[in-house]
């Protein structure tokens, strides 16, 4: 008892370091742009940077816009399969899992080949094309965390009883999603959200390839010149996407409690 | 008849080739409470479902106050529903649960609210209006979501198993209720239950369904004294089963056990040597304490069950096993185990049944 404890212990501190110890390196190093003192002077030029302000804005957008735009899809096609068609279920994990398989860089060409200037959909020829396209993949990208999340929502509810109820009292299939099923799935779906605006906010591949402003592409421009501010900008990113998963947290202690009593 | 509301014709329902309702003819009253009683898997969601719009039938037809309402969707029946998982919206506090439907029907908020308070006075929970469902016991979940269903004074009501998630107590405490406020609002009901007790207590009318057919339609008191099935016999109440042989039809005279009755109800198409059975409830029969009535037989106490007000005794006769209801009376101690007895009943509470 007591010896598992210990190994239990060892195990735990030697994980810790393993995840610790580069982040303590990095952040220690994004401190020490002047000889012999640690200071934020790092952290200020990169902030202070009107390329950061330009890139964390475009990508900030791109990612609400992908939020929106992914939950309009996703969140009627989990419902409908929950629904009508739970026998597609598998199906539906399978293609929603795709993303995760194909690389980003084919996803990217792909699009390229579909939607350039000499195609029947010339996106890529203006600038809100080409930003429309990157949200659409970011979309699909995000689609594996986003179906999962909402998925997830949908299952802790009675969705067939709840659609039913507010159905002979009168509502339309849009009120039900509206009014019913997405505020009780909301927190699931935050959840989805915040996992998306991280995985936006750092990409690189498609950003750079469709040539955008975004944030993952600068990133890389800095770490590709500067030696103290891309750990700066590293930390950043960190405590950015940690706040996004505390939000997760924190909305999961707000969550409807929906667990059926039955006394 | 004058004031029928609702008309089911020849309803059929096939999932996948499987007909779970078989050609159910039904006509219920203006302000009737009927019931759906039958075992697991007899049909009686799937007909309940298909009269909110949420089946279609494979044929048939089923009219409201004359009207075929099958291009209508749910939710424009204006049926009301509560079903056995309460299904209260949880993101919903108790008042904005009983006014959804008043809100998606656009009524003006002054009178939704009104409506909403009314609604709450009527199943007892005023001042409950600002709780959400998961602080709420079961009972009281159950409750608002009949007021929801009637908020919007729907033209029916619709319950399928709604206290069947509940205990004991408080199911026949909630039954008493809803049978008081659908009465009190007159609104015409189908309640959907596999208990039969529950059936008997609240009922106008009884629908027995077996297997996706209707057995009998009638009273509780017709259901349970006048059963023209054997299988809404056994269903509803217990139900004695007496081999017997036919002696000789002219007499209508049989053997029970070795002993020798006269049946004035027997069939004048049986002959002589048939084996025929004869049913009875327990509480048509009584122990011949100088009293007999048309039929005495002997027979072997073999078990004796003090329910309180009444005693459920087990009498053999050789292979027959009767259970008998007796009241409890003080000054006579009910017989014991092994103890021989005489049983009597009369004839006329044999009941005669088709299969
Ligand atoms: N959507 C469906 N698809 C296929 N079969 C179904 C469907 N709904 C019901 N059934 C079948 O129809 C039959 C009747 O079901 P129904 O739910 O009406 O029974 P019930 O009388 O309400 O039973 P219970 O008392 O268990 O609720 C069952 O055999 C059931 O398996
Ligand atoms: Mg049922």
């Amino acid at each position: 008892m007591k010896r598992s404890k210990l190994w239990a212990w060892i195990i735990l501190i030697l994980g810790a370091l393993y995840f610790l110890l580069p982040l303590v390196a990095t952040l220690l190093f994004s401190l020490s742009i002047r000889r012999g003192t640690y200071s934020l002077d790092a952290y200020t030029n990169v902030v202070q940077a009107p390329a950061f302000q330009q890139t964390f804005t475009f990508s900030l957008v791109v990612g609400v816009a992908t939020i929106v735009v992914g939950l309009l899809i996703v969140v009627p096609a989990a419902y409908f399969v929950r629904l009508r068609a739970p026998q597609l279920r598998p199906i539906i994990e399978f293609v929603t899992l795709l993303p995760l398989i194909i690389p980003p860089i084919i996803l990217v060409f792909g699009y390229i080949r579909m939607y350039n200037s000499s195609s029947l959909l010339p996106l890529t020829n203006t600038a809100l094309g080409t930003n429309i396209l990157l949200t659409l993949a970011y979309v699909a990208l995000a689609l594996p965390y986003m179906y999962r999340a909402v998925d997830t929502g949908l299952r802790t509810i009675d969705v067939q009883t709840l659609t039913e109820a507010a159905n002979i009292l009168g509502a339309n299939t849009l009120t039900i999603l509206v009014r019913v099923i997405f505020p009780n799935i909301i927190v699931a779906v935050l959840s989805g959200a915040f996992l998306t605006l991280a995985i936006v906010i750092g990409e690189f591949t498609i950003a750079s390839l469709l040539n955008r402003p975004a944030f993952g592409v600068y990133m890389q421009n800095v770490g590709a010149n500067r030696a103290f501010e891309p750990a700066a900008l590293a930390v950043i990113s960190f405590v950015i996407t940690w706040i996004a998963m505390g939000m997760i947290q924190l909305l999961a202690r707000f969550a409807p409690k929906t667990a059926p009593r039955t006394d | 008849m004058a004031d029928e509301f609702l008309h089911i014709e020849n309803l059929v329902k096939s999932f996948n080739g499987n007909t779970v309702v078989k050609s159910v003819n039904l006509a219920f009253n203006k302000g009737e409470f009927v019931t759906l009683l039958g075992p697991s898997g007899c049909g009686k969601t799937t007909i309940l479902r298909m009269v909110a719009g949420f089946e279609r039938p494979t044929s048939g037809t089923i009219l409201v106050e004359g009207k075929d309402i099958s291009p209508l969707p749910p939710n424009q029946r204006k049926i009301g529903m509560v079903f056995q998982a309460y299904a209260l919206f949880p993101n919903m506090n108790v008042e904005d649960n009983v006014g959804f439907g008043l809100k998606i029907g656009r009524v003006p908020r002054d009178e939704a609210r009104a409506r909403v308070e009314e609604m709450l006075k009527l199943i007892g929970l005023s001042g409950y209006g600002k709780r959400f469902p998961f602080e709420m016991s079961g009972g009281q979940q159950q409750r608002v979501a009949l007021a929801r269903a009637l908020a919007p004074k729907p033209k029916m009501l619709l319950l399928d198993e709604p206290l069947s998630a509940l205990d004991a107590k408080i199911r026949v405490s909630l039954r008493e209720e809803i049978r008081a406020i659908q009465r009190e609002l007159g609104i015409t009901t189908m309640f959907v239950t596999h208990d039969q007790e529950e059936a008997l207590s609240i009922s106008d009318r009884i629908v027995v369904l077996n297997a996706g057919h209707v057995e009998q339609f009638g009273t509780p008191f017709e259901i349970y004294n006048r059963p023209t099935t054997r299988f809404a016999a056994t269903f509803v109440g217990t139900l004695n089963t007496l081999a017997a042989k036919v002696i000789d039809p002219a007499t209508k005279s049989v053997s029970i056990d070795g002993q020798i009755a006269i049946i004035p109800s027997l069939s004048s198409a049986a002959r002589s040597g048939d084996a025929i059975s004869l049913t009875l409830r327990p509480e048509a029969i009584s122990l011949a304490n100088g009293h007999a009535r048309d039929i005495v037989l002997d027979g072997t106490v073999s078990e004796v069950a003090f329910l309180g007000a009444v005693i459920r005794l087990k009498v053999n006769l050789g292979e027959n096993a009767l259970h008998l209801d007796t009241f409890n009376d003080q000054h006579s101690p009910p017989p014991r185990y092994d103890e021989k007895v005489k049983i009597t009943f009369g004839g006329s509470d044999i009941l005669v049944l088709g299969d």
